[in-house]
């Protein structure tokens, strides 16, 4: 592969009309090096954008701060995940080992009152790994699932993908989006700020 | 791609030694990796070891059943022996996972960058050592069709598992392991899938890669919570990893039989697992770098490192061995004390100096530099590891032969069945394991790239003044 030698940034994918207004889904400029999408994120930033990403090969360290992301809620939900396998699992041990109680679940379930050995039938240190495997389990879930619906992932179907040119976002270029529906997009404004940041090319993205 | 040898693995504090070499641009580490699932066909030797492997994968089937339709008598278990292949067999595998583990959580923990070249594949590896794990005792139960006793599913008879037992807490320590890994596995996958589905030129791959890839795009604002879960997800691995195998160790410590009643069984047995983990990382790794060119990821500094932990991890088993010899003796316990001279001079001493040698007396040929930075000396070295691990757990399992009672002693010997079961089961592993390389991306290329100097948004911008901290030195050969 060679360096892409476009100097002269496109307005539109290439051979296409220009996108009607109410279909723009927004502006994309393309840059090289984590340095300069991190100075355009700043500058995007500043300019008081909200609706617009960086998109980039690999977590671009400090990129977040540049960017302005709030510090996501996943600890907090993977310790009340964990707390839920605590819980389940003491709960599921003393009512199938510990007890003779009977409940509906779809069909009758009944606990059972183990003697083993003589051992008393709340055996809690004899309880903990079962806890413990499952406190692990339930937090490592949440934190996997969670991540997923918080990106709304899988999404299969998104405007960058239109662009050729974006297939480069997981080898090696760097995109910066601002959508059309953010509150300060104006078609000329935000390309003319994108274009001082000196990207390597432009695109404008129908949704 | 230029194969320029360069000596990464110096010891001088002032310099940084680079982790990727002959490469200084994103797109060519992209392409070196890719190449291995884009070539049309894998090498000649790929072709021989698969032929291999899945004729044995077959054999396991064959064996597997021939035992479900006969019964547990194909095996050489007896009384006293009830724990004959499988146990070993099961601890053996789950063993060798925990290095991958190790490699992608608790070295992330530390941040030790050298870890992403090889975490891809050695969790593909804990994945499939732990399949391998889960096979024997689900087949040592006999009735195969009632496994499911062993969860806690709601049925008629009312009757549960009963949660006192370490074989119980075992499931669900392997259970969850086993989740845990593969959603770590595939999430870090995730970014790379893209990576292959962006480069397909089929509809086939694109849309095969594309759905795995769940339409990632790189976002930075997925990245920021992707990169919090994989954080999270490495400080939950950590310590179920080093539970997974101390409950292991619990199936024999907790009993009352003398050589396995000791409270020094879980830290020994994690530090032996990581140990043969690690032994098996390396056995993988050292074909697969040759065979597919990525000698400038996989580096000599690499297999320093892990060659590194094994000394470590071994000289922590080989104090094991000995801790758990001296306090048979110094404990005055006559039936511990009986037991490990059993081990030593019994009916199957051998099995126990292999394991000596192989364990305690190899791994110390990595003290020296040299020996350490060898392919053949530092594959005969992880080779002995592997047969030894596997030793160890079967000099444990045999301290079932002379217990208490002289009327009920036995001696174990194995079966045909026994042997090609255990021979099978690296075929299923060898299988899962060469499809992983031929389909799925070997090298986390995400996480690479971003430990390369360039993918530090301030690298050359103080170049001036300390150029020598920043990727200097013989960093410099460029391609």
């Amino acid at each position: 592969m060679t360096t892409m030698p476009t100097s002269a940034p496109q307005s539109t994918p290439a051979g296409n009309e220009p996108i009607p207004e109410r279909h723009l889904y927004g502006v994309m400029a393309e840059f090289t090096t984590p340095a300069q999408i991190m100075r355009a994120a700043e500058k995007v930033r500043d300019a008081g954008y909200r609706w617009w990403d960086c998109h980039t090969p690999f977590p671009v360290h400090g990129l977040d701060r540049a960017m302005g992301i709030k510090p996501t809620i996943l600890p907090i939900l993977a310790f009340f995940g964990g707390l839920t396998g605590v819980v389940l699992g003491l709960l599921l041990e003393v009512f199938t080992n510990a007890t003779g109680l009977e409940f509906w679940l779809v069909v009758p379930v009944r606990g059972y009152e183990f003697l083993v050995s003589g051992k008393p039938f709340h055996s809690y240190p004899a309880f903990i790994p079962v806890i413990f495997e499952l406190t692990i389990l339930m937090a490592a879930s949440t934190v996997f699932f969670g991540m997923l619906v918080f990106n709304k992932l899988p999404t299969f179907y998104h405007p960058v993908f239109k662009s050729k040119r974006f297939a480069r976002v997981t080898d090696d270029r760097f995109f910066l989006v601002v959508e059309s529906r953010d509150p300060k997009f104006s078609r000329q404004k935000t390309r003319a700020l994108l274009e001082e940041l000196d990207p390597v090319s432009m695109e404008e993205l129908e949704s | 791609m230029s194969t320029i040898v360069v000596d990464n693995t110096f010891d001088d504090p002032l310099r940084r030694a680079p982790l990727v070499l002959n490469h200084d641009r994103f797109d060519t580490v992209t392409e070196e990796v890719c190449r291995v699932n884009e070539e049309t066909h894998p090498p000649l030797a790929w072709y021989i070891t698969f032929g291999i492997s899945i004729f044995l994968f077959g054999i396991l089937g064959v064996v597997v059943l021939y035992l479900l339709a006969t019964g547990v008598g194909v095996w050489g278990n007896n009384a006293p022996v009830m724990w004959g292949f499988p146990i070993v067999n099961f601890v053996f595998w789950v063993g060798i996972g925990h290095a991958g583990t190790l490699i992608s959580a608790i070295l992330f923990l530390f941040r030790q960058k050298w870890r992403t070249a090889i975490n891809r594949f050695a969790e593909a590896m804990t994945i499939f050592a732990v399949m391998c794990a889960g096979l024997f005792p689900a087949i040592h139960v006999g009735r195969i069709w009632v496994i499911w006793w062993v969860f806690p599913i709601p049925n008629q008879m009312a009757m549960w598992p009963q949660f006192r037992s370490p074989l119980l807490w075992d499931v669900f320590a392997v259970s969850a392991y086993f989740t845990v890994s593969l959603l770590f596995w595939y999430m870090g996958m995730i970014p790379d899938l893209a990576t292959l589905r962006d480069r397909a030129r089929t509809k086939l791959r694109a849309i095969g890669y594309g759905i795995f890839a769940l339409g990632w795009r790189g976002s930075n604002r997925h990245w920021h919570r992707y990169e919090r879960a994989y954080l999270l997800l490495a400080a939950l691995a950590t310590p179920l990893v080093l539970s997974v195998h101390s409950v292991v160790s619990f199936d024999f410590a907790v009993s009352q039989l003398p050589g396995w009643h000791t409270t020094i069984f879980p830290p020994y047995f994690v530090a032996g697992a990581i140990f043969g983990g690690f032994a098996m990382v390396v056995t993988l790794a050292i074909p697969a770098r040759q065979l597919w060119g990525l000698k400038n990821f996989i580096t000599m500094r690499h297999l320093e490192n892990m060659n590194k932990i094994i000394l470590v991890t071994g000289s922590m088993v080989g104090f094991a061995y000995m801790m758990e010899l001296f306090i048979a003796w110094y404990s005055g316990a006559m039936y511990e004390w009986f037991a490990f001279r059993n081990r030593m001079f019994g009916q199957h001493a051998w099995a126990y100096w292999i394991m000596i040698f192989c364990n305690m007396v190899a791994p110390q040929l990595f003290w020296s530099k040299k020996f350490r930075t060898s392919i053949p000396i530092m594959f005969f070295v992880v080779m002995c590891v592997n047969v030894g691990m596997w030793f160890e757990r079967f000099v444990i399992v045999l301290s079932l032969e002379m217990d208490f009672l002289p009327s009920s002693w036995g001696y174990f010997s194995p079966t045909w069945v026994d042997m090609l079961t255990l021979l099978g089961s690296f075929g299923m592993f060898l299988t899962l394991f060469l499809l992983f390389i031929r389909f799925l991306p070997v090298i986390a290329m995400a996480e690479v790239k971003a430990i390369m100097p360039q993918a530090d948004p301030h690298h050359g911008h103080h170049d001036d003044d300390d150029d020598h901290r920043h990727d200097g030195g013989k960093a410099e050969v460029k391609s």
